[in-house]
């Protein structure tokens, strides 16, 4: 195994975070507290509680969610997309690093990034709203699923944009409504019978459901239902990116 | 005898949309040779160099490298090649210090800033370490991917058009740092439009075209066998060229007290020994007497038939 790359990989890619702190960090912890401003204090004081958990409370897990997705996809996307923009890819290619050691340190760069930004609006969101956290481990571990998990498709994402308006593509487009939809500001037990069935096809649901369950006790879905969808999306990934590193596509002609 | 540091067999490469890049490869490159590889634009040079270092896919042959096929061993054989690629591909925003200690580690050294400053330094790069990529010059970025690629140390350096677009002074400051590199044991591959690059440091000349191989040879023994000279012997008076109308290869200069003869060394006859006696008999004194010799860029354009 080569150490020394997986750390170079890691430190080069944290190094770019740190140098763009406000556009890394700053900026999505800040669109957040704004949600939880407008949804959590202003519009939430006015709803009913749900699961006899205040509408504000509620929306905290969902609201991590969609920022760690987001946030995930658009690191692991552009720290892989770059190097193809600018072909430095190449040296990556001709040094003495297995696809897998590639992956290891983009995507656990990525991630660190995503988990920090999800603790630091848990943080943040605990000074606005009051929230327990009733399965801290598995809070966390969820938590990093979904950055591993989303990581490994902004990855995926990156390979395959020939443009910076394709690495946006699939997140503004694809994830974003996945997310919205998938319950982050609602239960989905408050849709129409038929709405609720379509809904289980948006695979976003489990990963919210299961991290609302370990904020909260109680959840949409079945927890093991939740962890099962996110160990098969993060399985699902593994294998395309595998795939794609083993066919060469778009990275190696 | 140096043995065979990267041996290439039957090695191809057809891209998808049935482009044949290289087609059946046949090469062995010297433990501490520098080999120029010439050809046109498109000729494959840069192709043949990704299949070796693993950034494009080898349709069918094989290579190794130190004795280790590049597909099977790739990390045993990628760790000893340093590739100084013809494109500037350089992270803008990092420091120069960073991504060349960035390229050591990725091949799998620790950091040894040492070292780094030893290449910084031998590549006039030193008092630039903590400037940015996007504050340097064309010439300096270009020093920036040669310390990249030396940063690990590699027993091989593969060169792909180093001195492109640089100016004279870099460019002699190139060649000075490829013949220390040699003269420390680092195998050099260079691909290069500029012939007389290759004609003042390469041992051997490979010439390719169309994804072929047309030539591998010494240098010197090919400027030999494909060397022609033309030697202009200005004598005292108009001559009668009849008088020598018996020697090949021989014509009247435009002043009319010239004889222009085409020679070639690889000509072992006494045909210019016969010649000076001749103009000694015929009562001729010899003013002057010039050579010009064909350059390898000519031989070159002779067997790519430009």
């Amino acid at each position: 195994m080569n150490f020394y790359a997986i750390k170079a990989i890691y430190v080069f890619e944290m190094s770019r975070t740190l140098r763009t702190l406000i556009q890394s960090i700053a900026s999505p912890v800040i669109s957040t507290v704004l949600y939880f401003i407008v949804f959590g204090s202003a519009i939430g004081s006015r709803m009913e509680d749900i699961s006899d958990v205040s509408y504000g409370s509620f929306i905290v897990p969902g609201l991590i969610l969609l920022t760690v997705c987001l946030q995930s996809i658009s690191n692991a996307s552009f720290s892989i997309y770059f190097p193809k923009f600018i072909g430095s890819i190449n040296e990556l290619l001709s040094a003495p690093v297995s696809y897998l050691e590639l992956v290891i340190g983009f995507i656990s760069a990525a991630v660190t990034k995503s988990m920090t930004i999800g603790l630091i609006i848990l943080i943040t969101a605990s000074f606005l709203v009051d929230i327990e956290i009733k399965h801290p481990i598995w809070m966390v571990c969820i938590l990093f699923l979904s950055c591993v998990s989303f990581s490994l498709m902004g990855f995926i994402v990156g390979i395959w944009a020939r443009s910076f308006e394709q690495i946006t593509i699939i997140p503004d487009l694809i994830i974003t409504p996945l997310v919205f939809l998938g319950g982050s500001f609602y239960s989905i037990s408050l849709l129409p019978d038929f709405w609720q069935k379509v809904t289980l096809f948006n695979p976003v649901v489990y990963l919210i459901s299961g991290f609302r369950w370990a904020f909260f006790g109680n959840a949409d879905v079945y927890i093991g239902y939740s962890i099962l969808a996110i160990l098969v999306f993060t399985f699902t990934c593994m294998l395309i990116i595998w795939r794609i590193f083993k066919t060469g596509y778009r990275i190696k002609s | 005898m140096n043995q065979n540091i990267i041996q290439i067999s039957h090695l191809s490469k057809t891209y998808k949309d049935g482009t044949v890049a290289l087609e059946d490869i046949n090469l062995n490159i010297t433990d501490g040779e520098i080999i120029a590889l010439l050809g046109p634009n498109g000729a494959g040079k840069t192709t043949l160099i990704s299949a070796i270092c693993g950034i494009t896919n080898i349709s069918s042959g094989k290579v190794t490298v130190g004795g280790h096929d590049v597909v099977e061993n790739y990390k045993k054989t990628r760790a000893l090649i340093g590739l100084v690629p013809q494109e500037i591909a350089l992270q803008p925003f990092e420091k120069v210090i960073d991504v060349v200690r960035y390229s050591r580690n990725l091949f799998g050294c620790a950091n040894d800033d040492a070292h780094i400053e030893k290449i910084l330094r031998r590549l006039l790069l030193w008092d630039k370490k903590d400037k940015r990529i996007v504050e340097l010059s064309g010439g300096m970025k270009r020093r920036v991917i040669i310390a990249k690629a030396l940063s690990h140390e590699p027993k091989i350096l593969f060169l792909d058009e180093p001195t492109a677009g640089v100016d004279v002074d870099l460019r002699f400051d190139m060649w000075a740092l490829i013949k220390k590199l040699r003269e420390d044991g680092t195998t050099i591959i260079l691909t290069t439009h500029y012939i007389e690059e290759a004609e003042e440091i390469a041992d051997r000349i490979s010439i390719i075209d169309k994804g072929k191989i047309q030539l591998t040879e010494q240098k010197a023994e090919l400027m030999q066998r494909l060397g022609k000279k033309v030697i202009n012997i200005k004598l005292d008076q108009e001559i009668d060229i009849k008088l020598f109308s018996d020697e090949h290869n021989l014509s009247q200069g435009s002043d009319k007290s010239s004889i222009i003869i085409h020679y070639s060394d690889a000509k072992k006859d006494d045909s210019l020994d016969r010649l000076l006696i001749k103009i000694k008999k015929e009562k001729y004194k010899i003013l002057n007497i010039e050579t010009d010799e064909k350059s390898l860029e000519e031989i070159f354009l002779d067997i790519v038939g430009k």
